[in-house]
């Protein structure tokens, strides 16, 4: 069979609509910018019926042509994914090969976006996140790698093949190379690594261990920074010294420097991250409790009853979690499950690097709300202080730490990519981006392309993720 | 440069204004058909509620209206030159130049890293292309003209590193460095103290005379008005709704809205049981849902469909330099006097409930707070504090920040222990128990109405959720069900629709939300209630109903209103018995009307003298106090108002710097002064109402 | 102001020892220990070999002990023979006499130990490794600095203009590009054969003597891209802050030009924050430095770290990291006192 090449037949036309589109986006947003810089303001003029209108102008005009330039760059963008499901091999090469297998990704998207927008008006700050161009392509980055790590990991629709599977012949091909083997998928789309294994399948393996453990992993660094942070924030005195001393500790040290110590196979054999992960998974159910204790304190019966329903669940997957063969906590006889060392000790040093930044933002915002009134009104009514902190004082502080969360996503996802660039913690085989960008830097200049991949992966959700954050803090700072 | 030094038309013109704002849905107009013009040497007042567009027009003068803001017609006219046409060049010349303005925060309007001196010698350089020293050498006698002591050292300062009081001043400085023609003063005084506020006042009264600017007051307080200004504009929803002489319109009045207005404020003849504050009904409408019409049509008192809902009603003539925008002002009877009320005398005072004596509250504060470093202080908070409140009396507690007031409420409730004295509740000393020792019931007793309503209610939670939780707490009913009714029954009493229960506190007013908070603190049959300014933050129109409802709920459930205000005027419609506070001593106690009668304690008096009341008729005796309120942190020693009392000198040797005035007792009214019985026989009453 | 900085100096003091502590305890843990004595003296060791090899070298002492001794407050592990001799002191090197060397040597006696797998004593690596990332930190700071505060100062002035909007993005783009990504993706087309845009050098080794714009650019900009977005949008929103407070729109109104109004008004006010954050920033540049170094063969600290980390080098482990938490907590008393310095409200008399 042909080799592919990139956009194959498809390219001829698209090939330069983009170039086109591309160019002119750049052009006219220079001259947005330059134009911005001559007008300072665009003058309203008022039609007789009392509507206004934007006075066209130079500034008005370059807007609009900026405008259209990015709905054809879009539209181009489209008509490759179109093309690609809809065109044969040698069609629409491999980007349309590549969007053939994203197709069940691309209708979930299509059908998630429509929805949102048809029902943004009621869905509060998320539907008003579509109403921000940076936060709806933010969300659809994020989106598009949930959507591959949901259909790739658990329905195995996306892998073109085998992730750990190595093809003689197939080592180091440049992408679109044919496969040598018969049957399965015909090409290794973006080409082979050094032990001959398809790159884009690992690239669609590796963001499934993202998307699982970086949200998991983010959100217990905010339970553990907002367990302690409300009480320093709240109490001050020697408490908050205390515990903003050991959070700046922490803070001071360097993040490799951390996990160079924490995630080695010796510490792992200690059973060191054991006793870390039984007191930093204990954090969801101290939290709960203490959440529902403080809400219904007031009617002992019923709160025993939510207590029961919700930590006796809790508490079983708790001591699952905490109980593995071959360490120093099994004793518990119902164990479900068993977390690899490797990832469980990754899973606490991340936890660990985050907690503390957590921290200082909740204990800020705590700072911040605890002179409100409705704080003094909660004071002045005999309120017990963990319900002042949980319900009076964290539902106001939501704002700042939802934007705060998509952002450290970003941030964790980029700390698993480090542990996993210097090889530390996770096998050696898997498949996730920063160890297979630390497999193929070795020969980063004669061939790139097994790096580049997961790079890029790596970079695109990032990128989606922090452009969230800012759609997410625009549209909330609105109205 | 100034332009045309010989002009003499008027300063500024303003004609058939409007001004809107543009979001994402829709254009939002917040001025319109506005008009308005000043002449040299004059002072115009702009009054009206928040939202009213006052400030509005203010920043459409100085042509910025910000990114969404535009101007959509009529002419702002500067000197008989169209703001609108000049260029930004231009713009830059006139403004600071020949316009100045003056806000409402000083603080904020000083830029915090740069020193005050080089902040007022830009002014000189950038306008009239001074050199260095005479940049220098004018700001310094600007800063004498404003009367700050010791100019040359202030202009070495920081802003941080001054008072409120001072700051103000420097802003007035600066705005006046270039001796402008026109002064815009926005609120310039809401965020001072009420005795500092008079000294502002009083400066920028002889400032104006002294150097000829013609003024625009931008206030929604109509004493101060009165006081500083000889022509007003009223202003509602948008709309200048009448304007004239300033006797004209206060006492001339001939638009509905004023009228009301002037009736919803305490004013010296108001009186509780016999001539009651009528409040304005209704809400102010939002910018887009602004009534056909009238806009005071809904809310007005003799409002005709098919004529006042017809088409926009024009400005007209209705008298010499008076205009009205009402289609019927010549069919009102403006002398007839409001509806008689049927409100029943308020039950007289019962047993005492609150003994409050020889209370003291000392802090420990760490002398820095960045380093941690230095010694503790002591912030004597409360000294030697004694009073008593029965059944349903209302005590006021008058004074100004950092009097004591706030330290004492969070004592009664619970959230500070004294240091010393006691506080008897019923028949309980409560004064060392915090509240997570006192009881349901015991906490449901005293409770607390908040100042600021948008800050009182949680956000994030609905309205009834949070009159239920006050239930939960106070461990009323055995049901949700129990909970649910009488939280609908608390909405009922506060007047609030039942529908507000599933509300969030966004979608309320301001005068509602306070509401809820009353609601709130009633939620478990209160005996005492702490009223921490409840209405100082409210529309001077929705103050009046909020108070009314207040003394209503009183009246039936028998509650000693604790009412904590610097607001003499209110305080002295609704209270029975008033106690003034400075720097922590109670100064003076008393019942209302022996705190209104001389004798007075000197602070007393000077606070008396610096309220300002919308009132023509009332003749007032000026007493200006030097200077600003020490620092809590610093008192004086012996007396603590010895600094700024104009009395001193009548006490014979250092008497009032060393020591602590004794209280003297005048059959029941209590004053804390050296003075001698001869010198408070001297004293005249500082408020008089002349004859009509 | 002496007792601020007195004060902030003990604080520091007390970080680095808790620091250090942490660090020792991880190192000195006994399964490392034990892939020491393999290492050191015999890879087929039984575990009673292994302990009796450690024991007679002091680590299995108390832990606090250990890190008196590491200190150079207690005295040094001696071992005496039946004649009381001492036949072994921690204190000699390879060829030094036990009973000649002194009883003290610890960090602060300037005795930071003996590599394991660079055959040379600590201080001296870590001296002229130093000096390798030195100046790699100084041309990072070089380019990040200023990029970063212009970037945000120009995207700050007007608050949602093109010019934001456009900055923005970037300082966003760059912020989600850590340096193992754009330094795989900078060495992939400017210095692959497969792009073919030779125009750098993917590797830096021949930087260590001899810095050029071939050689030396790649890394820097690694390193400065990822931290520069940061920067920038801090100091983007504190100018944004800045330019809506009302001293600005009094400036405006009295008449100041727009130009004016950013550079004398509100520049000082808006680079308060963003001064904290750079000097932050540095424990955070220490890691790139780690990733760079390793990626484009530098040989500088964090290659070191890397070496030692990956090599069980104790003793040489230890001593990076007391450079990084040196240099972390010596930025912070900077960012501290010049935080105050900038900030005229906070003057301490």
């Amino acid at each position: 069979m042909e080799p592919l090449t990139w956009t194959g037949e498809l390219g001829d036309i698209l090939d330069p609509l983009l170039g086109i589109a591309t160019l002119a986006l750049a052009v006219t947003t220079v001259f947005a910018i330059l134009a911005s810089f001559v007008t300072p303001t665009p003058r309203i003029t008022v039609n007789p019926d009392g509507t206004a209108a934007m006075a066209e102008g130079l500034p008005g005009l370059v807007g609009r042509a900026q405008q259209n330039a990015l709905y054809a760059l879009i539209g181009t963008l489209v008509a490759y994914i179109v093309g690609g499901i809809a065109l044969g091999w040698q069609g629409a090469g491999i980007i349309g090969g590549m969007m053939r297998a994203f197709t069940p990704v691309w209708l979930s998207l299509v059908a998630l976006f429509a929805a949102s927008i048809w029902f943004k008006r009621s869905l509060g700050l998320y539907g008003k996140l579509f109403d921000s161009t940076i936060g709806m392509i933010g969300f659809g980055l994020v989106m598009f790698w949930v959507f591959t790590a949901i259909f790739g990991g658990v329905f195995d629709m996306i892998y073109t093949s085998d992730p750990l599977n190595q093809v003689s012949g197939m080592k180091n091909e440049p992408p679109g190379s044919p496969l040598t083997e018969d049957g399965g998928y015909p090409f290794y789309l973006l080409g082979g690594d050094t032990l001959a294994r398809d790159v884009f399948a690992r690239m669609v393996a590796g963001s499934t261990i993202v998307i699982v453990i970086a949200p998991f992993a983010t959100l217990f660094a905010f339970m553990v920074g907002i367990t302690l942070g409300l009480p320093a924030g709240y109490y001050g005195g020697k408490l908050d010294t205390v515990l903003s001393f050991l959070a700046n500790l922490i803070l001071a040290f360097p993040v490799i420097l951390l996990f160079y110590l924490l995630v080695t196979p010796e510490i792992v054999q200690t059973g060191l991250p054991a006793y870390m992960a039984m007191v930093l998974f204990l954090a969801p159910l101290v939290f709960m409790g203490v959440l529902i204790w403080s809400r219904y304190r007031t009617q002992p019966n019923r709160a025993w009853l939510l207590l029961a329903l919700v930590l006796t669940p809790m508490a079983l997957v708790y001591l699952s979690v905490i109980n593995a063969d071959d360490t120093p906590i099994d004793f518990w006889p119902l164990d479900f499950f068993n977390i690899p060392g490797g990832i469980l000790v990754v899973f606490v040093s991340v936890v660990f690097v985050n907690s503390p930044t957590v921290f200082r933002i909740v204990r800020g915002l705590t700072l911040d709300i605890k002179t409100r009134d409705y704080v003094a009104a909660a004071q002045t009514r005999g309120e017990t202080p963990w319900y002042i902190m949980l319900w009076e004082i964290l539902p106001n502080a939501r704002g700042p730490l939802i934007v705060d969360f998509c952002l450290r996503i970003g941030y964790t996802t980029i700390l698993l990519g480090t542990l996993g660039f210097f090889g530390l913690g996770l096998p050696p085989e898997s498949p996730d981006w920063g160890s297979t960008i630390n497999e193929g830097r070795k020969l980063l200049s004669i061939y790139p392309h097994p790096a580049i991949a997961p790079a890029l992966a790596l970079l695109s959700l990032v990128l989606g993720l922090n452009l969230l954050a800012d759609g997410l803090r625009e549209e909330s700072l609105r109205d | 440069m100034k332009q045309n030094p010989d002009y003499d038309g008027p300063i500024l013109e303003i004609d058939r204004l409007s001004i809107s704002f543009f979001t994402r849905l829709r254009e939002i107009p917040a001025v319109m058909d506005f008009s308005v013009s000043v002449q040299p040497g004059e002072a115009v007042g702009l009054v009206g509620e928040s939202g009213c567009g006052k400030s509005t027009v203010a920043l459409g003068v100085m042509q910025d209206l910000g990114v969404n803001g535009r101007i959509v017609g009529g002419t702002i006219k500067f000197k008989g030159r169209d703001l609108a046409e000049m260029s930004q060049a231009e713009l830059r010349d006139i403004r600071g130049n020949e316009i100045a303005m003056i806000y409402q925060e000083p603080m904020a309007s000083l830029n915090p890293a740069m020193k005050i001196g080089k902040q007022l010698m830009e002014v000189p350089i950038l306008h009239d292309g001074a050199d260095e020293q005479a940049a220098y050498d004018m700001a310094l006698q600007t800063v004498t003209d404003v009367k700050l002591p010791d100019p040359a050292r202030i202009l070495d300062a920081y802003p941080h590193q001054l008072s409120g009081g001072q700051q103000q001043r420097i802003v007035i400085a600066m705005a006046l460095m270039s001796k402008p023609s026109l002064l815009i003063l926005d609120e310039p005084t809401t965020a001072l103290d009420v005795t500092v506020e008079a000294g502002i006042v009083e400066l920028v009264k002889e400032l104006g005379v002294k150097y000829g600017t013609s003024m625009l007051f931008i206030s929604h307080n109509l004493g101060l008005v009165l006081e500083t200004c000889d022509r007003v504009c009223v202003m509602y929803s948008g709309e200048a709704v009448e304007d004239g002489a300033i006797a004209e319109v206060f006492d001339r009045m001939r638009h509905p809205y004023t009228q009301a207005l002037f009736r919803s404020i305490p004013l010296p003849s108001a009186n509780k049981t016999a001539r009651p504050l009528v409040a304005i009904p209704g809400n102010f409408p939002l910018p887009h849902e602004r009534p056909p019409g009238c806009n005071f049509g809904p809310r007005c008192d003799y409002f005709e469909a098919g004529r006042c809902d017809a088409q926009p009603i024009p400005m007209r003539d209705a008298g010499p330099g008076h205009n009205s925008r009402c289609v019927r002002f010549e069919e009102i009877d403006w002398d007839a006097p409001p509806e008689a009320s049927d409100k029943p005398p308020a039950p007289a005072p019962g047993a005492p409930v609150l003994k409050v004596s020889n209370l003291k509250k000392y802090y420990e504060v760490a002398a820095n707070a960045l380093t941690g470093g230095g010694e503790a202080r002591v912030v004597k908070a409360n000294e030697t504090i004694d009073f008593e409140a029965r059944e349903s009396e209302t005590l006021a507690i008058v004074g100004e920040s950092g009097c004591g007031k706030s330290t004492l409420a969070k004592m009664l409730m619970g959230l500070e222990t004294a240091t010393d004295g006691t506080i008897t509740l019923g028949n309980e000393e409560i004064q060392d128990k915090p509240i997570e020792d006192r009881g349901p019931s015991q906490v449901s007793d005293v409770q607390m109405v908040f100042q600021n309503p948008f800050d009182t209610l949680n956000p994030s939670m609905t309205v009834g959720r949070q009159i239920t939780r006050a239930l939960e707490v106070f461990d009323y009913g055995n049901s949700d069900d129990d909970r649910r009714q009488r939280m609908l029954q608390l909405l009922d009493l506060v007047k609030l629709p039942r529908e507000f229960a599933d509300r969030m506190p966004r979608q309320l007013s301001g005068g509602q939300k306070q509401r809820v908070g009353i609601a709130r603190a009633f939620a478990g049959d209160a005996k005492i209630v702490v009223a921490d300014e409840p209405v100082s933050a409210l529309d001077v129109s929705v103050q009046a109903a909020v108070t009314d409802l207040l003394m209503e709920i009183q009246r039936e459930h028998k509650t000693t209103l604790l009412f904590i205000s610097h607001d003499l005027s209110i305080v002295r419609y609704l209270s029975d018995r008033i106690m003034v506070m400075y720097l922590g001593h109670v100064v003076e106690l008393g019942t209302t009307e022996e705190v209104f009668a001389p004798p007075y304690h000197p602070y007393t008096e000077a606070l008396l003298s610096a309220v300002p009341i919308a009132d023509t008729h009332v003749v007032k005796k000026q007493i200006v106090l030097e200077g600003d309120i020490p620092s809590a942190m610093n008192p004086p020693p012996g007396c603590p108002f010895q600094t700024r009392c104009r009395w001193k000198e009548k006490v014979p040797g250092a008497l009032c710097e060393t020591e602590v005035p004794p209280m003297r007792n005048f059959d029941g009214h209590q004053i804390k002064c050296h003075l001698s019985e001869e010198d408070f026989a001297s004293m005249e009453p500082v408020i008089q109402i002349a004859a009509e | 102001m002496g007792l601020f900085i007195l004060r902030r100096f003990g604080v520091i003091v007390l970080t680095a020892l808790c620091l250090t502590f942490i660090v020792f305890f991880l190192t000195n843990l006994y399964p490392n220990l034990e892939k020491l004595a393999k290492t050191q003296a015999n890879a087929r060791m039984s575990d009673d070999q292994v302990v009796s090899w450690l024991d007679n070298r002091g680590y299995l002492d108390p832990m606090p002990l250990k890190y008196a001794r590491w200190l150079g407050v207690a005295p040094a592990y001696v071992r005496t023979g039946d004649d009381g001799a001492i036949v072994f002191n921690r204190c000699a090197r390879p060829g030094e006499e036990p009973d000649e060397v002194g009883r003290y040597c610890g960090v602060l006696q300037g005795n930071w130990g003996f590599s394991t797998v660079f055959r040379s004593d600590v201080l001296d690596i870590l001296a002229e490794r130093g000096w390798q990332t030195a100046k790699l930190m100084f041309w990072v700071t070089v380019v990040m600095v200023p990029g970063a505060l212009l970037l945000g100062v120009f995207a700050g002035m007007r608050e949602g203009s093109k010019l934001d909007r456009s900055l923005s993005t970037v300082s966003i783009a760059t912020t989600a590009t850590p340096e193992y990504v754009s330094g795989v993706i900078f060495i992939a087309v400017f210095a692959s054969s497969a792009v073919g845009l030779r125009w750098f050098k993917g590797t830096a080794t021949s930087a260590m003597e001899n810095i050029t714009f071939e050689n030396f650019t790649l890394p820097v900009l690694t390193v400065a891209l990822y931290g520069m977005g940061y920067i920038a949008r801090m100091t983007r929103a504190s100018m944004t802050e800045v330019m809506t407070a009302q001293y600005i729109r009094t400036a405006r109104l009295k008449g100041v030009a727009f130009r004016d109004i950013v550079l004398k008004h509100a520049l000082r006010n808006a680079l308060i924050a963003p001064f904290t954050v750079i000097m932050l920033q540095f424990p955070w540049l220490l890691n790139g430095v780690v990733i760079v170094e390793t990626l484009f063969n530098y040989k500088g600290i964090g290659w070191t770290l890397v070496q030692a980390a990956g090599n069980n080098d104790i003793e040489l482990l230890l001593g990076v990291s007391i450079i990084s938490v040196i240099v972390v907590l010596v930025t912070q008393l900077i960012s501290d006192i010049g935080y105050v310095y900038l900030n005229p409200r906070i003057r301490i008399a």
